[in-house]
């Protein structure tokens, strides 16, 4: 379902990027790359409303002909970029908000790691069978 | 009015128009006509008749038929108008009230509905009964009409759910579906509720999106597989007409293509938001649109010619932006920008892929397939449509323009690319714009102007730098190196190769590409001189660490110092440099103690390996690779006072940490990068990096003494040079000089003269290499013996500072030297100290090194004459200084005079004795003389000594001797002193006066010894005077009257002198008895100066009075003293006064030394005294 999953950290560098190994990595990268300019749009239109009330899921980035991006920001700033197949309309929102509420999950994980160093680049397997489980999974 | 509809919707303002038509049956609706639009809502009959026989004849059976024909069709909704004319109302006045034409209406007709008959009094008047009719008319003409329009409406809406039901059933067609549920829209359109026009459009657009997603997953609709037609035409969205009659009507015959369903939804949407005011959403709906239809064509597996859906996406998007533009102002559009740039930037990729696919691009033009492509494409939008005919600028001509050549298709290419990079630019959506941005440079790179790429490249290269995406990075680089080789920027094109030849995200066969492009102009460019490329390193290869042998990386002058650096190589073919050189900074230390081994093996920390931080991969470029905080404790002190005034934090690496993030990142700056040309260079010739770490060996003789700080390690490649500007963390070496040193130091706290002792050379060899044969050659004064151990050999104690090769070999030398002091020394108060100097040759100098030795006297000696009458005795008093015990033996003195009558007779029982520190041993020698002895004896005191602790020596110790002279020893005078009490007393009461008598006994006759001026000689006789005093030092003893006197003594034996005196006891007891001194008294002698003279003697005599003064009750006797020697003075006035001089202790004998008296004490005394002694 998911063809790419990137977290990126608060700075904007890439902590983490994969994409379904069968298509060209580099077209993913710079996906998620352009849709961090939405990102930081919709970030700071959402900064002046309430950090309580703040949603994190950013709903739908911007779509392209083949992928809808979709993202996700902690409160930390550090974000969660999922690019999706347009093609997969059975896939719906509320659905993409429980991945991203499971890869924030798993992320905190990799972050109460006593060894991960915050900033690094996620290396974690349990990190990383989750976001194949996600990339696999079909609805 | 007012609409009030069911299922508690909210009551609306609403404005319905109706038109008025001429009854005619075929009107009326059939069962299952759902036109809503030309609905007949209501019926209305009008009537004029006014004469009941005229409506009984034809009006009646006319409204009959009529309400007939209305019942067969269901209709209830109808209205019977009956028009009053007060001119015929005169005519014909009413009979009955009731049998009006008004009431016979109501009575036949409306039974049950009065209300559906309304009368209109002279509709034509200008009456206030006429406006109260028509007002009345009109009001539920409204009412009625409402009422039937919802009930239609409602059973229409209802019509329309029971259809949308049966969709599931074959045979049912959307077309048809579609058809009624825009019937409906339409009508709210005329009501101008837009909102509920629009969602029946929405839900006509996600019924069919989900008809789509389900024939994807499999479960196709029949009707469905027409809109799966072939794409024929595509020639965009048409928007400028409210509604496109002519796909309307394409989808009423079910002719229409899903392009032409989705347009048409698309543009009676958009036509509805516009009137909503809401074009933005327009905008995002057709982005939307778009990208929904190019999924929905690929999933329905609809064949659509290459190009064709570009096509339609161009003008769909350019046709939209041209509508939304239409319907805004400027600013508007400008603050909106946010939504319309996604069809901006959608458009462009679109004619970007036209472009590419009609060979537009290429640098040669279209070949004729493409052209043949062009032509189809342009079939397929047909002719321009009427409305757009007139216009410059519509989407039609543009495309057919952009296709048309090449020139114009990248005019038209590059307006849309900039327009789309400046507003993303302008709403800060940087990324994207880069993103666009890098589109573009592909495009001019396929135009072959790399120059125009260029900044595209850069501009996109450096965002993904700051942002660290490695990949984007790569690709980018590639681009651009690609760029740059087109433009001919050697130094910048071998840059970014070697960046990209150590790049892991590329291909082994890519890196081996770049790398080899390196290699290559490296080899082609090596026959021109002088022009070097300098890169930086970090791409090429990188530091690991450095390791220096010797490990502290401190080395002497003319010493080999190497250090193995460990290089990996980024490299993915191993690759020949010729040289590698490291810079190295010379810097002499002002602090020379910086420059000693100890200092240096004191202060390096290091095991000799300085480990580099490996250089940050790229990713997270600018964030991670700042250096870490280098933060130190800083204290100022007043320099008046020394005391505390500021303390504080620094960071000693802020320039590092707060430079600017832009230029953080140290890529693509080969300007930056300076060649130190230094004079002090390390080099590694001919060396082959293979891929991965490999370890380079730098030898360097040390020369200068100094501090040498690693700068710069540069790699060349022919003329290319990989340079890294500065080795962090420092690296540096040391290269000190030392001259050999050699220090004699004793193992004791200090040297004693006279036993062996043992000390230690110390050789700091320092530069000198200790060879074997070597040996230190020592001259000693002969006052120095040294014992050497022949057996005993120097072990040379090698230790880091002093690098001695072959240190294991013994060195022949004079370690350890015992050393015997023959030197003998006088007595002094502290210990005696003396210096011999040893002067050693070495080795290492031609100059003789003279080390300078201390060696203390132990022992200090004094001597002392004692007598007993005539008998003589010599007391020798040895004090040992040292800390050590001594063993004394064979202690011996013997005259040096060689007077034969002389006998030293030892009183010394032990032979041996032992002295222990700070001890004193005393030895007697009685004098013995045969004849009459010499005025002065030469003695020599000798003893043996040797330390106790040592109990063996190997070597006979020379003894330790004094020489001393004794003089005048001979006794003289024989002074006896007796206390007789009172006459009539048996002992000595205090308080009570008591006579001293003083005898002084002349021993001998004439001596040598009495020779001097005291001498008087009269007639072979000779006298000499003398000077007694009492002195009482104890105050045990009050003398009376006179205590001094002077007395001529005639020279010979046994020649007597009594005196005699009054004293008085002070205290009970045995009291020792007043002393009584002697003085030769000599006159005044010519020679001297009256007034010095004069002098001495008052000093004489002041000092005679200081010394007697603690004796208050002799100050009489002091007075009378004085008044004596005015006296005697007084007869040689004016001359000088005599002198006094004291007897050699040797020449009087106090033979009542020693002598007490008991003293009782008075009896009326009421305190008692009682002084023991």
């Amino acid at each position: 379902m998911a063809v790419c999953v990137a977290v990126i950290a608060k700075e904007n560098y890439p902590l983490y990027i994969r994409s379904t190994p069968t298509e060209n990595e580099l077209k993913f990268h710079y996906m998620v790359h352009t849709s961090l300019d939405v990102v930081d749009e919709k970030v700071s239109a959402m900064g002046k409303a309430l950090v309580d009330q703040r949603e994190l899921y950013l709903g739908l980035l911007y779509p392209t002909e083949d992928y809808k991006v979709y993202g996700y920001v902690t409160n930390s700033k550090v974000k969660f970029v999922m690019v999706v197949d347009s093609s997969n309309t059975a896939l719906r929102d509320n659905e993409i908000r429980s991945m991203f509420r499971k890869l924030h999950n798993s992320y905190t994980d990799v972050m109460c790691n006593p060894f991960y160093n915050p900033g690094d680049r996620i290396q974690s397997r349990a990190f990383d069978t989750m976001v194949t489980s996600m990339m696999i999974q079909v609805c | 009015m007012e609409w009030r509809r069911s299922y508690g919707r909210a009551p609306k303002m609403i404005h319905l128009e109706s038109n008025f038509v001429q009854f005619k049956e075929e009107l009326l609706p059939k069962e299952g006509n759902r036109a809503l639009l030309t609905f007949p809502f209501l019926h209305m009959y009008w009537t004029e008749c006014c004469d009941t026989e005229v409506y009984k004849a034809t009006v009646k059976d006319d409204l009959t038929k009529w309400q007939n024909v209305l019942k067969a069709h269901s209709s209830v909704d109808w209205l019977i108008v009956v028009v009053e004319n007060d001119a015929k109302k005169k005519n014909k006045t009413n009979i009955l009230p009731r049998t009006s034409i008004v009431d016979k209406i109501r009575n036949d007709f409306c039974n049950k509905q009065s209300d559906r008959c309304v009368v209109l009094s002279d509709p034509l008047k200008d009456s206030s009964r006429t406006q109260e009719s028509w007002n009345a008319f009109l009001t539920k003409l409204r009412t009625l009409l409402l009422m039937s329009f919802t009930k239609n409406l409602g059973k229409f809406e209802d019509d329309m759910r029971t259809l949308r039901e049966k969709r599931t059933e074959p045979g049912w067609s959307f077309c048809e579906y579609f058809m009624v549920q825009e019937e409906l829209a339409f009508v709210f359109e005329m009501l101008q509720q837009f909102e509920d026009a629009l969602v029946q459009y929405d839900e006509l657009d996600a019924l069919f999106s989900q008809y789509v997603v389900n024939f994807g997953a499999g479960d196709g609709a029949n009707w469905l597989t027409f809109f799966c037609q072939p794409v024929k035409s595509w020639n965009g969205l048409i928007l400028r007409k409210p509604i496109d009659m002519e796909k309307r009507e394409s989808i009423q015959r079910r002719e229409a293509t899903l392009l032409d369903l989705r347009s048409y939804l698309f543009s009676r949407q958009c036509t509805l938001l516009l009137f909503l005011q809401r074009p933005w959403e327009v905008a995002q709906r057709a982005l939307e649109l778009l990208h929904n239809c190019v999924q929905e064509l690929k999933l329905l597996e609809v064949s659509v010619p290459p190009g064709a859906l570009d096509c339609w996406v161009f003008l769909s998007c350019l046709e939209v932006l041209q509508r939304i533009e239409g319907c805004c102002d400027r600013a508007q559009i400008d603050s909106n920008i946010a939504h319309t740039v996604g069809l901006w930037s959608y458009a462009t990729e679109k004619l970007k892929s036209l472009g590419y696919l009609c060979g537009l691009v290429s640098e040669k033009g279209p070949n004729s397939e493409d052209l043949n492509r062009t032509v189809d494409l342009l079939a397929g939008l047909g002719a321009e449509r009427p409305e757009t005919a007139n216009a410059a600028q519509s989407p039609y001509k543009k495309l057919k323009e952009a296709l048309s050549s090449v020139e114009a298709f990248e005019k038209h290419y590059l307006d849309l690319s900039h327009a789309t990079i400046e507003m993303y630019t302008s709403i800060g959506r940087i990324r994207s714009a880069k993103f666009v941005g890098k589109d573009l440079a592909e495009f001019y790179m396929r135009k072959k102007s790399p120059q125009k790429a260029e900044t595209y490249l850069q501009g996109a290269l450096k965002n993904y730098l700051a942002e660290g995406w490695a990949l984007p990075i790569t690709h980018t680089r590639k681009q651009l190196a690609e760029c740059q080789k087109h433009l001919g920027q050697m130094e910048n094109y071998l840059q970014t190769s070697s960046l990209l030849a150590s790049d892991c995200h590329l291909t082994e066969e890519e890196r081996k590409y770049f790398c080899q492009e390196i290699l290559n102009f490296a080899s082609q460019q090596s026959d021109s001189l002088g022009h070097k490329i300098v890169l930086p390193m970090h791409s090429f290869a990188q530091l690991r660490d450095l390791h220096f042998d010797p490990c502290n990386a401190v080395v002497h002058v003319g010493g080999i110092l190497s250090f193995e650096i460990t290089m990996c190589s980024q490299m993915p073919v191993p690759v020949h440099v010729e040289q590698i050189a490291v810079n190295v900074h010379f810097s002499v230390e002002k602090n020379s103690y910086r420059k000693t081994a100890e200092w240096l093996t004191k202060h390096k920390t290091s095991n000799g390996i300085i480990n580099f931080p490996a250089e940050t991969p790229p990713f997270p470029a600018s964030q991670n690779s700042l250096p870490a905080l280098e933060l130190y404790e800083m204290f100022e002190r007043s320099p008046s006072d020394n005391s505390l005034n500021t303390t504080g934090i620094i960071c000693r690496n802020v320039h590092m940490l707060l430079r600017r993030q832009e230029s953080s990142s140290s890529l693509d700056m080969p300007s930056g990068i300076a060649l130190e040309e230094g004079v002090h260079v390390l080099k590694c010739s001919d060396v082959t990096l293979e891929p991965g770490p490999n370890r380079i060996t730098f030898r360097t003789q040390a020369k200068e003494p100094g501090t040498y700080t690693l700068r710069q390690l540069c790699a060349s490649v022919g003329p290319v040079w990989f340079v890294l500007p500065h080795i962090y963390p420092i690296v540096q070496y040391d290269v000190y000089s030392q001259e050999p040193q050699l220090h004699v130091t004793p193992l004791t706290d200090s040297l004693l003269a006279g036993i062996p002792q043992k000390v230690k050379f110390t050789v700091t060899t320092g530069h000198y290499t200790i060879k074997n044969g070597d040996s230190l050659q020592l001259s000693n004064a002969e006052a120095m013996l040294i014992l050497c151990q022949t057996e005993n050999r120097a072990v040379i104690y090698s230790n880091t500072r002093a690098p001695a090769p072959g240190g294991e070999s013994d060195m022949l030398g004079t370690p350890e030297p015992h050393r015997k002091h023959k030197d003998k020394q006088k007595t002094g108060h502290c210990m005696v100290t003396t210096d011999h100097k040893v002067s050693i040759d070495c080795p290492w100098s031609i100059y003789s090194t003279v080390i300078s030795l201390t060696f203390s006297v132990p022992f200090q000696t004094t001597h002392a004459l004692l007598s007993a009458g005539t008998r003589k005795y010599v007391q020798v008093c040895v004090q040992n200084l040292s800390e050590l015990d001594f063993q004394l033996s064979d202690s011996n003195l013997i005259d040096t005079g060689d007077s034969t009558d002389l006998h030293l007779i030892p009183l010394n029982t032990q032979s041996q004795q032992r002295i222990s520190s700070k001890q004193s041993v005393f030895f007697v020698w009685e004098l013995k003389w045969t004849q009459e002895p010499p005025p002065s004896l030469h003695c020599q005191f000798s003893v043996g000594f040797s330390p106790t602790s040592e109990e063996r020596l190997s070597v006979s110790l020379k003894p330790y001797t004094y020489e001393f002279q004794v003089e005048n020893f001979f006794t003289l005078y024989n002074v006896k002193a007796e206390i007789f009490p009172t006459s009539g007393m048996e002992y000595c009461r205090t308080g009570s006066l008591c006579s001293l008598e003083v005898l002084i006994t002349r021993l001998s006759d004439l001596l040598e010894a009495d020779k001097d001026e005291s001498l008087t000689e009269s007639d072979e006789y000779f006298s000499t005077k003398l000077m007694y005093e009492v002195v009482d030092n104890s105050s045990n003893w009050a003398v009376c009257g006179k205590s001094c006197g002077v007395i001529s003594m005639p020279v010979a034996a046994q020649a007597t002198h009594r005196v005699h005196m009054e004293v008085m006891p002070l205290f009970a007891g045995y009291l020792p008895l007043p002393d009584v001194r002697l003085f030769k008294y000599l006159p005044h002698h010519s020679a001297h100066s009256s007034q010095l003279d004069a002098d001495s003697w008052i000093e004489n005599d002041s000092l005679s009075v200081d010394k007697h003064m603690d004796d208050p009750l002799d100050s009489s006797s002091v007075k009378s003293r004085g008044s004596v020697h005015s006296t005697s003075s007084g007869e040689h006035k004016g001359l000088p006064m005599p002198r006094l001089q004291a007897l050699p202790a040797g020449q009087v004998f106090n033979a009542s030394a020693g002598m007490q008296i008991l003293v009782i004490p008075s009896q009326d005394d009421h305190v008692l005294e009682v002084s023991v002694t």
